[in-house]
């Protein structure tokens, strides 16, 4: 059964136990990052960071409103990565997460250029690197256990079950609270739909969420135009460069062969 | 035959000593990048995964060898035996084009050693797969279009050369050199068709594929013209004016037809006035078009200009330009959108490319002198 996560932007306190949770492991490196003036520490998702919470303020008549919005991989139902690699290093599987095999990786990064939502990170400064991005604890998950920033997160901001019912709980919480949430589920339709999903009291733009992301899913946009037709288009070019071969070399055949 | 063109033929000259020069420091920066990884030898981030190798090396090197596929097929398919001189030096350019990207690609992955996984790792629904499927067979294609002239020199396996010089081999070597040439110069565009957020709308569209082959039949036939008359003049020899007409001609027909395919895209899609926004993107769209595209294609259209041969190398040039700026465009417009962070590349970069280029141009002078490349129209067999 396909798992998803819905993401309750408005529980989040910024606490960041996800972040020390999703370290601890995964056994990744917290190097020293100054905080350069605002909550949201590191700054950037990198091949150390799965996931981070971002930081945003705004101004409600004189007082300061904060948000948390918690950043990782989406884990889409038919993601960009893996129809961009070349030898099926990235695959979803079947219970929802969006794993990655080091050792058929070449590096060529182009998982990084496709993603909609910019997620895949690369290893930089090593002889050996790997493409680094959440995993939805996918053996965690497989064993039957929540990811580990859910099960660390004290504020219940994330329901993790099967997507059937993620998805229906966040249909349930809009209709059950009006005017609470705003009318959008990100990850419901956002890039054909994706494991996890977000809802939030204010536009997801305004929350530093994508949202020129494209409703349909990623894979077809190479499939439909390019790869789907490139068969027929090369048996279309061999019948043309065969036709105009005989045509032009019909009488230097004929001598050829005298 | 003579092939040094004259008795006292010197390969050892001061440029070419520069060539080596530049490709063995290349070489050693090379490497250095292979020692320490790519954090240490480049300025790429996560923001700029791509950098000049996949724009220069990779993506403009491919469609800068295109000259290969369209003599060829000129000369063979289309058997207009005007072509049927320059077909071997065409030939002999892909080839040394595609080994550099090849080399360029396996210092660019992060993995070099896995390079080989494609061959075995099947993913048919990946624009890279294909891409890296269709380079390989070309690249292995050349070489055995190239193979019969080493032979012919090293005077060894007879039978193997008059195999690979029989015309039905020749001719089918050479169909299903431009079949993958269609397959993976279009593929290179069709790479950012995943990409539509993030590469501006005078570039994007849902015929990028379609336009990148269109571009390269155009910069194929430039770099074969200044090729003629670059190797014409180092050879001491006459330049060939009925091939350097065809191939201007030829040039500006293909002008014409991308520039009216790139046109009717941006009308159908409603996007012909964002050319006039006055972004840094509109500017350069019409640095790009105007200067690499119509400009040329004037020129070349005019005999005047197509019977001086400082006037054919400045209108080729132009389209070079043209065309590395396009995917330089691509890449570097797409990647703008990642992230905050500028790139500009290493000097470790800068060195492995130009290394890259000196190499193919030493290798180039090297062969050209040592095997049967250029022949005259008389001593065809084809």
């Amino acid at each position: 059964m396909s798992k998803g996560v819905l993401v309750d932007t408005t529980r989040c306190i910024g606490c960041r136990s996800c972040q020390i949770a999703c370290k601890a492991w995964h056994d990744l490196d917290a190097r020293y990052k100054p905080s350069n003036g605002t909550y949201t520490s590191p700054q950037k998702l990198s091949a150390d960071c799965y996931t981070l919470i971002e930081f945003f303020e705004k101004k409600t008549g004189d007082q300061p409103s904060w948000k948390f919005v918690k950043d990782q991989c989406l884990h889409c139902q038919d993601p960009a990565c893996a129809s961009a690699c070349p030898v099926g290093a990235l695959k979803k599987t079947s219970q929802g997460p969006v794993v990655y095999d080091q050792w058929l990786c070449i590096g060529c990064r182009y998982c990084m250029l496709a993603c909609p939502f910019q997620i895949p990170k690369y290893e930089w400064d090593t002889t050996d690197p790997w493409v680094q991005k959440c995993n939805f604890c996918a053996s965690r998950v497989e064993s039957g256990m929540e990811p580990a920033c859910v099960k660390a997160c004290p504020m219940d901001v994330m329901y993790f079950d099967d997507y059937a019912k993620v998805a229906q709980e966040a249909e349930r919480r809009i209709a059950n609270f009006p005017g609470k949430y705003v009318n959008h589920i990100y990850g419901y339709r956002e890039a054909g739909g994706t494991s996890w999903m977000y809802i939030a009291d204010r536009p997801f733009r305004e929350l530093g969420f994508n949202t020129d992301v494209s409703d349909k899913p990623y894979p077809a946009m190479t499939w439909k135009p390019s790869l789907s037709k490139i068969l027929w288009e090369e048996a279309g070019l061999l019948a043309v460069l065969g036709g105009i071969l005989y045509l032009r070399n019909r009488r230097n055949h004929e001598e050829g062969q005298k | 035959m003579n092939r040094q063109g004259s008795e006292n033929y010197r390969f050892f000259t001061s440029k070419t000593w520069i060539l080596l020069g530049l490709a063995v420091f290349g070489a050693i920066v090379a490497l250095y990048r292979l020692a320490v990884g790519l954090g240490p030898a480049t300025n790429l981030s996560d923001s700029t995964p791509w950098g000049l190798w996949i724009a220069f090396d990779v993506t403009t090197g491919v469609a800068l060898a295109a000259g290969g596929f369209t003599v060829t097929f000129a000369a063979y398919v289309a058997n207009w035996d005007k072509f049927k001189p320059i077909a071997r030096a065409a030939t002999l350019t892909a080839f040394l084009g595609y080994l550099l990207v090849v080399f360029g690609v396996f210092l660019d992955i992060g993995k070099p050693f896995s390079i080989w996984h494609p061959i075995f790792f099947w993913q048919p629904g990946s624009v890279m797969f294909e891409i890296v499927i269709c380079i390989t067979l070309y690249t292995l294609v050349l070489f055995l279009e190239f193979l019969p002239w080493l032979l012919e020199r090293l005077n060894v396996l007879t039978g193997v050369r008059d195999f690979l010089e029989k015309r039905s081999v020749l001719f089918t070597l050479v169909i299903l050199g431009i079949m993958l040439s269609y397959g993976h110069q279009s593929s290179l565009g069709g790479l950012f068709l995943i990409t539509p957020a993030k590469l501006h709308p005078l570039w994007y569209t849902q015929f990028i594929h379609h336009l990148f082959f269109l571009s390269a039949v155009c910069v194929g036939l430039s770099m074969v013209s200044c090729e003629t008359i670059v190797s014409a003049n180092m050879r001491n020899r006459e330049h060939e004016t009925g091939i350097l007409d065809g191939l201007a001609r030829g040039t500006a027909i293909a002008l014409l037809v991308y520039f009216l395919a790139r046109m009717a895209d941006l009308a159908i899609k409603g996007n012909i006035t964002a050319m006039f926004e006055g972004s840094p993107q509109s500017g350069l769209f019409l640095l790009e078009m105007g200067v690499g595209v119509v400009l040329p294609m004037l020129l070349l259209a005019s005999k005047s200009i197509r019977s001086s041969i400082p006037a054919l190398l400045t209108s080729h040039g132009m389209v070079i330009f043209g065309v590395v700026l396009n995917r330089f465009n691509v890449v570097f417009l797409t990647e703008s959108n990642m992230g905050a962070a500028a790139y500009f590349p290493s000097w470790q970069e800068f060195a492995i490319t130009v290394g890259l280029v000196s190499a193919g141009l030493f290798l180039y002078k090297l062969i050209v002198t040592q095997l049967p490349i250029f022949t005259t129209a008389a001593e065809q067999k084809h």
